[in-house]
């Protein structure tokens, strides 16, 4: 870990803090309505709100979730440096891409 | 045999650090499942409703109740650092990880309540 | 008690002691070496408490074996001592503790003059933010409890350590200092202080109740800045 990898994985934990605590209202509400997946859909199709707040929301933990394990496989794996970084840059590629795909099946019209 | 004693190794703050890096890595493995699962919705709703009602489950809802807590701990542990990193020094900390402990759980605990 | 015999490799041997009241662990180490066993070895130096030189892992943790008495830590009259933790063992209780003091170079933990004899004595006042911070730090003896405490050191062997990082802290908040480009630059590097992850060890158990948490994440807004203005 140096200041490089230390300065985007704090900088996406702070974005994201606000993101989670509003995430975590949107499931009370969902669950506690009830709502169908027509109801959500209805809610998040052509919404240009929803799509940036999930879209930051992918980008921000696809960069934090890579560099934190990237940490955990070096202090904790036997991998040395390059081929954690590679490894964790890979899951973190998975992620942004699972993640925009998911984003685009619930916000595209 | 070798030297190592590390039976000291139970105090509070240890306790929350492992907790912190175990829930992060149980959420990363949990996001790809996540993204796919919502990606079912580029089928059209009905993939996407059906997932909903066999997670219904009382066993999955609470298999979510444990990962919003898992979340919330992540979060409010990692609040507590970045206060330690970014803002002078406070004491307290064993208290303070123990305090965020106990708030993800009753928020999880609150949803799994609205849920029944 | 049980004592470590032997180097990396070796076992944990049983002694028995006298019990007596206000004992120390390291008195019992001494009669041990004393009365059953010359060829123990094992390290102290002032044993009064200002050496830091008879630092071994006392049941798990540790300490200063001349400041610990048995009494606080027996557990029903036993004890378990070994060498520090985190360091090469030479013999039994004794470590090599070079590598501490190599990563207390490589974090420029060495003062860097920047006035010569012939110009006046830097003024400091005593009461100035960044003399506490200094003060607040600077009576570590480099015992190397908060570096065999520490887990990051455990899993990563190229973090340069609390103590190594709390005393490039008191440097950086020294205003006669002139080696602050290089010494920031260490931090900032990989094995630098952002490799802590705030376990606070460190500052359990140092007997000098210093922070070098605290310390650490001083250096990780410092370098921080300087990493945001182009300077490391």
């Amino acid at each position: 870990m140096n200041v490089r990898l230390y300065l985007w994985q704090r900088l996406t934990a702070a974005v994201m803090a606000p993101l989670v605590l509003v995430h975590v209202i949107v499931i009370f509400y969902a669950t506690r309505q009830g709502m169908s997946a027509a109801d959500i859909l209805a809610r998040t199709r052509g919404s240009v709100a929803w799509a940036s707040f999930y879209g930051l929301f992918v980008v921000a933990v696809a960069v934090h979730a890579g560099i934190g394990i990237r940490n955990v496989l070096t202090e904790w794996s036997p991998l040395e440096d390059r081929p954690a970084a590679i490894l964790a840059s890979a899951f973190a590629v998975l992620l942004l891409i699972l993640g925009a795909r998911a984003v685009a099946a619930v916000v595209l019209p | 045999m070798t030297v190592r004693d590390l039976s000291h190794r139970q105090g509070v703050l240890w306790i929350a650090a492992l907790v912190h890096r175990l829930s992060g890595l149980a959420l990363a493995i949990f996001l790809p499942a996540h993204f796919l699962t919502l990606g079912l919705a580029i089928r059209g709703e009905a993939p996407l409703e059906s997932f909903l009602r066999w997670s219904d489950q009382p066993l999955v809802k609470l298999g979510e109740s444990a990962l919003v807590f898992l979340l919330m701990v992540h979060v409010l542990g990692g609040v507590r650092l970045l206060v330690i990193e970014n803002l002078p020094w406070r004491d307290g900390q064993k208290e303070l990880a123990t305090i965020a402990a106990a708030l993800s759980a009753v928020i999880a605990l609150f949803l799994l309540a609205r849920i029944f | 008690m049980s004592l470590w015999r032997g180097a990396q490799e070796g076992r944990y041997e049983t002694y028995k002691v006298p019990l007596r009241d206000n004992q120390t662990v390291l008195d019992v180490v001494t009669f041990v070496q004393r009365h059953r066993d010359p060829s123990l070895s094992y390290r102290f130096a002032c044993r009064v408490g200002m050496c830091g030189s008879c630092a071994m892992t006392v049941n798990g943790r540790p300490r200063w074996t001349c400041r610990t008495h048995v009494s606080s830590v027996a557990k029903s009259g036993r004890l378990k001592i070994g060498p520090l933790e985190n360091l090469p063992v030479i013999k039994d209780l004794a470590t090599d503790m070079r590598a501490f003091f190599d990563k207390w170079q490589r974090a420029k933990g060495a003062f860097v003059p920047s006035r010569s004899r012939g110009e006046d004595v830097e003024r400091i006042k005593p009461d100035s933010a960044a003399r506490i911070a200094a003060d607040a730090a600077i009576e570590c003896i480099n015992c190397g409890i908060c570096y065999a405490a520490c887990d990051t050191v455990r899993w990563n062997g190229d973090y340069l350590g609390p103590a190594a990082l709390n005393r490039a802290w008191t440097l950086v908040n020294d205003v006669r200092d002139g080696g602050n480009t290089e010494r920031l630059r260490a931090a900032a590097a990989s094995g630098g202080c952002h490799a802590c992850h705030s376990h606070q060890s460190c500052q359990e158990l140092c007997p000098q109740q210093l922070n070098p948490t605290a310390s650490i994440a001083g250096l990780k807004r410092r370098t921080l800045w300087a990493y945001l203005r182009g300077e490391v």
